[in-house]
């Protein structure tokens, strides 16, 4: 009997209108967002392959591509150039990244396995799924960044002192914002797709470029005109410069280099040898020297300022296309 | 204030998808605390028609209303009225019972001081209370979808729309559900709505709208549906049939029905005539059966096929197809 009585005031609390309830239109839509982000979020965690191989993989790039590359400018006459701590800031970028962009699968995967349905007839409005797709897509890329940057305590990298904690914590930032662009591209390509096949092909498609016009893997310096066009061009380039811009201030990545190109080029100033350089079509010895009088490999290119602002405006493009091609999805 | 009107009311509603007609004008109302049933083979425009009335299709004419909200203009207020069983899954495996009712719970906005007490009452209902923390995935299928009639009862809707609540499941199981879904509409008093290809479940419902080919062709209770196909069938099998037949006819003034290798014949009272039939036949019976009319014998009438040769049929498969997959595909 009790129970009854207590089913009939419940029914007649759930049955009133929206107002009644005390929830306005915005206060729905929030909690929205946050029960599809605490899905996203337990289901990563559940996820222990997941977990260990998003972390294992940024690793395996560092030492394997990090490590070899280090080696190559050595000796191609690099000297003690510190590829890997060069590299570190782009391989933090491309690990929150990837793990962005490719955790919106998880639409097609509700797609295909339904569950996309029970949130689509909610009452919940398409916005706020999308939101929740994209702050939870975030919060898992920002995770596996997070554990990234563990190492940059290490001594291999820019050691355990307080110059290196006050550089993760800016760095976090610039993450942030990088994540949320991304998964943002993601839900876009994934809002109206029906393939797991497909998504990845159309990502690789679309990321590979910017990524690797972004500087991430290698210096943008001395590159042929187009391809310096089009690193001008790509939005990462911006993101990876100021990653790299915050990790290696005050890092001496590249002393080694400067001299031994500088060496290079005094070589290169016998006229004999320099005769048998031109024929060959090597460069001119002039150029190599005003080349080594800048930085020998960048830190930062552009002004932070330009860089954020890039940054916030290419997100806000992708947030803006992820919620309209969510919103038209039927 | 909403309680007088029809819980749903269709007009003339009508979808195509490019070339295809899915489903072809129909209208027809549902009175409140009724068990409404869509019967008609694979293809016929029961998803579809379901998927309009849920606001998950845009018709492409006619129009709709449930439970008072119209599901052009008011698609949130539909949303908050009703509940939904899909015909394939719609859980997430990868959650638990109670984090699916969770979630469910966040998204229509059920206040969390009833959440609990809500929770347990629908779990209790199916019988899954005792395996609320296990997760989704290892439930057998009869027990995803009692989870997923509790979760579509969840916040107590005007009108559950059940869409082959049994389908691909073992009869002991259907039958199963079906005791809920029977004793539902004794506690909840919901309206409810629901589709099945399976003739003997629709009996189960006050009344039945046949479906075919996009269109209504009888809508009544199952016991007028049954009383158009007219009387019952009785099959004898005796010594000497050709005797008996004569006899039959002449004596008894019954139509032998033709075309069936069998003495059968039509009377208005089978269970009446037998008695008689034993007694004062001249022949002796080795056997008789009497056959009652189903919804099998109905569709058979109306249509001159039986429900399940659509099945095979080409043009079923096509919309089977496009029925599984237009509502996210494009």
């Amino acid at each position: 009997m009790a129970s009854d009585i207590k089913e009939k005031g419940l029914k007649e609390k759930m049955t009133a209108g929206p107002d009644k309830r005390g929830r306005s239109g915005l206060q729905r839509a929030m909690r929205g967002v946050y029960i599809i982000w605490l899905r996203e979020f337990k289901r990563f965690w559940r996820d222990r392959p997941r977990r260990i191989g998003g972390f294992a993989q940024p690793i395996i790039y560092l030492a394997l591509l990090g490590v070899g590359m280090q080696s190559a400018f050595k000796v191609f006459g690099g000297g003690d150039v510190s590829y890997v701590k060069f590299m570190f800031p782009g391989i933090l970028g491309m690990t929150v990244l990837f793990t962005a962009v490719f955790s919106s699968i998880s639409i097609i995967w509700d797609r295909e396995f339904g569950f996309l349905k029970e949130v689509l007839v909610s009452p919940v409005p398409r916005s706020s799924v999308a939101l929740g797709k994209i702050i939870g897509g975030s919060t898992t890329a920002m995770l596996q960044g997070m554990i990234f940057l563990v190492l940059a305590f290490t001594p291999w990298f820019y050691g355990f002192s307080l110059s290196t904690l006050w550089k993760v914590l800016a760095v976090i930032p610039i993450l942030v914002l990088l994540a949320l662009s991304l998964t943002s591209m993601g839900v876009a390509v994934a809002a109206r797709m029906t393939s797991f096949e497909g998504f990845p092909i159309v990502m690789n498609f679309l990321l590979m470029p910017l990524f690797f016009l972004s500087g991430a893997f290698f210096p943008l310096q001395g590159l042929p005109g187009w391809m310096t066009v089009l690193t001008k061009i790509d939005p990462l380039t911006y993101g990876v410069d100021a990653l790299r811009g915050i990790m290696l201030r005050g890092v001496d990545i590249g002393a080694g280099m400067q001299s031994s190109v500088a060496q290079f080029a005094v070589w290169f100033k016998d006229p004999q040898i320099y005769q048998i350089g031109m024929g060959k079509g090597y460069p001119d010895p002039a150029a190599l020297v005003s080349a080594t009088q800048r930085a020998a490999l960048p830190t930062q290119t552009y002004p932070m300022w330009l860089n954020v602002s890039v940054m916030l405006g290419f997100g806000a493009v992708l947030f803006a296309l992820a919620l309209w091609q969510f919103n038209r999805a039927e | 204030m909403k309680a007088d009107g029809y819980a749903v009311e269709v007009d003339g509603l009508v979808k195509r998808f490019g070339e295809l007609t899915a489903v072809a004008g129909v209208s027809f109302k549902v009175d409140r605390g009724e068990v409404f049933g869509f019967l008609g083979p694979n293809g016929a425009g029961k998803t579809t028609t379901i998927n309009m009335l849920c606001t998950l299709l845009t018709p492409t004419e006619g129009s709709a209303k449930v439970n008072g909200y119209d599901i052009r203009t008011q698609k949130n207020e539909v949303r908050e009225s009703i509940g939904l069983v899909f015909q394939d899954p719609s859980l997430d495996d990868r959650l638990t019972a109670n984090e699916n009712l969770d979630f469910h719970a966040v998204i229509y906005a059920i206040p969390a001081s009833e959440r609990e007490a809500r929770k347990k009452e629908v779990l209790e209902m199916v019988d899954l209370l005792d395996r609320a923390d296990d997760l989704v995935i290892t439930y057998s299928g009869g027990m995803k979808r009692r989870l997923e009639i509790a979760r579509g009862l969840l916040h107590s809707p005007k009108v559950l729309f059940l869409d082959e609540p049994t389908i691909g499941l073992d009869p002991q199981t259907r039958s199963h559900i079906w005791d809920y879904i029977d004793g539902l509409k004794k506690r909840e008093g919901n309206t409810i709505f629901l589709t099945t290809h399976y003739m003997e479940e629709a009996e189960h419902c006050d009344r039945i709208a046949i479906i075919d080919h996009g269109k209504i062709i009888a809508l009544d209770t199952p016991e007028n549906l049954k009383n158009m196909v007219g009387g019952d069938v009785i099959r004898v099998k005796t010594e000497d049939d050709a005797k008996a037949e004569v006899e039959l006819k002449e004596r008894f003034g019954v139509n032998i029905l033709e075309d069936r290798d069998c003495v059968c014949f039509k009377v208005e009272r089978g269970e009446e005539f037998i008695p008689r039939v034993i007694r004062e036949l001249g022949v002796r019976i080795q056997a008789i059966s009497l056959h009652r009319p189903t919804l099998d014998d109905v569709f058979l009438k109306l249509t001159g096929r039986e429900i399940r040769e659509e099945e095979a049929d080409s043009l079923g498969d096509l919309r089977t197809f496009a029925r599984a997959r237009p509502p996210f595909a494009r």
